[in-house]
């Protein structure tokens, strides 16, 4: 048998994948990235590049916790174009009984380390003065930031790259073979490890593992700013990312350093085409209308859609394949990261490296594990 | 805001002289047609401001034939998105329309294309057609010094509309050589109505000084143009001016074609005989199909209002006509074709989109336009592409990437407003 030319081979370049190859070259492994298209050209770049902590399950909070902090700790080492910006998010009631809700949320974070601030229909009104007139409050999570993810991934692939990593690009990989992988152009690579990062399209690599494409609709507006200073979401925004079959929109808006603003958001299963539905896009719009009046009348410049890799159970898939029935020895997942893959990246890029590694992680890594989705699927 | 919904038999996007052509003759066969167009006046660019004047004999007949048509005309409506096969969603001067068509007719016509140069973005350098416009529009040029450059039989019109104006037209400084200019000329005398339009023009430029093989390399000024630097074979040299008008020919505007999931070939709007594109029950006439000037406009938009209309025998009379005026087109693209040395023309510090401030270096650090426009943001702007789009196709040959609603920037409320009755319920339940 041949020698392996690779330590690892991480399948996809967008920001799991690059974190994930940054990681590894961080501890000496010979790393090859295989990117079909463009650096974070997929769910990175058509996601909003939030990264938020998440209350809605404790396995949810510490992944998305561990990573902030991981971004946190990188922020001053980032460069300018990844436009890092700590705006903080705004959980916006839209009712009394939603402002109950507010309360429970700012308990859990704040016993668990993350700041967070109540502020009342005054306070609010005051952060945020475009807000409509009358909501009753919301909760404030200083700590939550932003970033332009394409960048931020194409910062991470360079720094692999800078410590010995080797990109092939465009390169699509067709085959997940015993010791490698089987690429497009009809060459092989070897490696001791295959990590499949390939987000939405990991299970045309990886068949039978439990992630869907779930369609996503976005839009940028002209520049603003100052119009919106917080990232801006609803409090609903749970019940609707929370449904794995029917189609959703929620309001969340976030502001780009350029003064521009991104909003969204729609979910949406079994839909393949990548074409603008107007009528989901009106939809989303209407309720970000409904929240803050006043973009009915800002410039709309363009619209996008793009394909969140989501698992039944709403976390990412990060461990070895084997675990599986069926499953492969020498092949890890790295996906299944739904809207959250920019904050999480950092995380499970650690969570990786530690199981390659065989030693403890600084989180517990049994919730990501992929031997766990099929048991908890109906649970 | 106010929603209307609007039903038509044909439906013409663009009222420029393909487009007025096309409702003529569709609304000839006892049609409902309409014809939806941005500017307050039908004419397109080329006949901008022409409805209340006699300045422009050929068009005269044309206008005369439209306001006696049945055709409605939308004027001030802008077309943005394709909700639905047989719909648009327009922005209008009343707000949102929904305008339905059995048959639909693009007539978008073709903008200048612009090339980066050092100094490009200086105030007062300015797309030849666009300073024409804003002197249609009242803007005074009296006694301005004026350099007119770039690429195609525009710059000609342009430098005779300012002259005529009282701009002191310095210089015009055709791109293309003098070898390829005869040989268009040649093919302009076979023509004879042209080579009595272009002998007309010449008067009018007289003592106008006219090079070619001649192209603007850099502007400069401060605060504003002030000079600018144009080469002619191994000479450079400076040109003073308080406005450079430049245009390197055109590129047609093809972003609703796009949208609606026409077909290109060579980056025109692929038709058949009777201007049909590739979608069924859309056609299309004038520049996106390939640039050809006013005469074959009208009768590529005759073609397609009469095919539109279900009389294929009143196209195919057209034909013979069609196939003359698409010579002189063919003719004119090669008179016109963008030297090599155009290629070099930015330098490495000069900003190619604008919009957001992006320069030549960094563009070069990537393969494709999608990698690009992720990681520099280039085409992303408020125009959307418009101006860099075809000046890096020219320069670093990436293609055009995809099309998607809106396609011009328009209120979040136009999209928002989108909602079709079925929809519109669920919504409700939504919001409870």
């Amino acid at each position: 048998m041949s020698v392996a030319s690779h330590d690892v081979i991480i399948i996809g370049a967008g920001i799991v994948g690059a974190a994930c190859a940054l990681a590894c070259a961080r501890e000496g492994l010979r790393v090859a990235i295989v990117e079909a298209e463009t650096i974070g050209g997929g769910a990175t770049a058509a996601g909003m590049g939030h990264l938020v902590v998440m209350d809605d399950s404790e396995a949810q909070f510490a992944l998305t916790y561990f990573s902030q902090l991981l971004w946190q700790k990188l922020a001053t080492d980032l460069p300018a174009d990844v436009e890092f910006e700590s705006c903080g998010t705004i959980w916006v009631a839209a009712d009394e009984e939603e402002l109950a809700a507010v309360k429970q949320k700012k308990v859990f974070y704040e016993s668990r380390g993350v700041p967070a601030e109540i502020l009342d229909a005054k306070s609010l009104h005051e952060a945020e003065p475009n807000l409509r007139e009358g909501l009753p409050g919301g909760l404030l999570v200083p700590s939550d930031a932003v970033i332009y993810a394409p960048c931020a991934a194409r910062f991470l692939v360079e720094q692999a790259q800078s410590r010995g990593a080797q990109l092939y690009l465009p390169a699509v990989v067709t085959e997940i073979t015993a010791d490698g992988v089987r690429i497009n152009n009809g060459s092989t690579l070897s490696a001791h490890w295959i990590v499949n990062a390939a987000g939405s399209w990991s299970p045309s690599l990886t068949p039978g593992i439990e992630v869907k494409k779930r369609k996503g609709h976005l839009l940028i507006t002209d520049r603003y700013p100052g119009y919106v200073k917080h990232q801006l979401v609803e409090l609903g925004y749970l019940k609707s990312a929370h449904s794995f079959t029917s189609e959703s929109v929620a309001f969340n808006v976030q502001p780009r350093r350029t003064g521009q603003m991104l909003i969204g958001s729609s979910r949406q299963f079994g839909v393949e085409g990548r074409e603008i539905n107007s009528a989901m896009l009106a939809r989303m719009l209407s309720r970000a209308e409904d929240f803050l009046p006043g973009i009915a009348n800002l410039s709309a410049i363009r619209s996008w859609t793009g394909f969140r890799a989501a698992t039944p159970d709403k976390l990412p898939l990060i461990g070895p394949h084997s675990a599986r029935e069926g499953g492969r020895d020498n092949l890890f997942l790295a996906t299944g990261h739904e809207g959250l893959g920019i904050t999480t990246s950092l995380g499970t890029a650690a969570l990786l490296v530690d199981q390659l590694l065989e030693r403890p992680s600084q989180i517990p890594v049994a919730p990501y594990l992929p031997s766990r989705a099929r048991e908890n699927v109906h649970a | 805001m106010t929603s209307a919904s609007r039903n038509f038999d044909v439906l013409i996007v663009g009222a420029g002289p393909a487009g007025m052509a096309a409702a003529c003759c569709a609304s000839e066969n006892g049609l409902r047609v309409a014809i939806v167009d941005n500017n307050p006046q039908p004419g397109g660019q080329i006949w901008r401001g022409a409805s209340q004047s006699s300045a422009v004999p050929e068009a005269a007949p044309w206008y005369k034939k439209l306001a006696a048509s049945r055709a409605q005309v939308l004027s001030g409506t802008e077309a943005y998105d394709h909700p639905a096969p047989g719909k648009l969603l327009a922005s209008s001067p009343g707000g949102v329309c929904e305008i339905s068509y059995a048959k639909l007719i693009l007539c978008t016509g073709a903008r200048e294309r612009f090339l980066p140069f050092p100094g490009w973005t200086l105030p007062n350098v300015i797309g030849a057609g666009g300073l024409q416009a804003l002197v249609k529009s009242g803007f005074s040029i009296a006694g301005k010094k004026i350099v007119v450059a770039g690429s195609g039989p525009l710059l000609l019109a342009v430098a005779a509309y300012l002259r005529e104006h009282g701009g002191d037209v310095r210089l015009i400084a055709e791109q293309s050589s003098w070898p390829r200019l005869i040989r268009f000329g040649l093919a302009l005398a076979f023509q004879k109505e042209k080579l009595a339009q272009s002998f007309a023009l010449k008067c009018q430029l007289a003592g106008i000084p006219y090079k070619a093989g001649c192209w603007p390399v850099a502007a400069e000024g401060n605060g504003r143009v002030e000079s600018v630097t144009l080469r002619s074979g191994n000479k450079t040299w400076k040109e003073a001016c308080d406005y450079l008008a430049c245009g390197f020919f055109l590129v047609p505007n093809v972003e609703l074609p796009l949208l609606l999931g026409c077909e290109l070939r060579a980056g025109f709007v692929r038709v058949d005989d009777f201007q049909q594109t590739t979608i069924p029950e859309v056609y299309c006439a004038g520049e996106p199909t390939g640039i050809g000037g006013l005469d074959l406009s009208l009768v590529e938009g005759q073609i397609a209002g009469h095919a539109a209309a279900g009389n294929r025998e009143a196209a195919r009379k057209l034909f013979r006509e069609r196939d003359r005026s698409r010579k002189f087109a063919a003719a004119l693209g090669r008179a016109f074709s963008l030297r090599d040395e155009l290629h070099s023309l930015p330098a490495d510090a000069t900003f190619i989109c604008r919009c957001e401030d992006v320069t030549l270096a960094r563009l070069r650090n990537h393969s494709c336009w999608r990698a690009a426009k992720l990681q520099t943001r280039c085409g992303m702007g408020s125009c959307q592409g418009r101006i860099c789009g075809p000046a890096v196709e020219f320069l670093l040959g990436w293609k055009p990437e995809s099309v998607r609603p809106p396609i011009y920037p328009v209120s979040v409320s136009s999209l928002a407003k989108n909602i079709s009755i079925e929809s519109q319920s669920s919504l409700q339940e939504e919001l409870r």
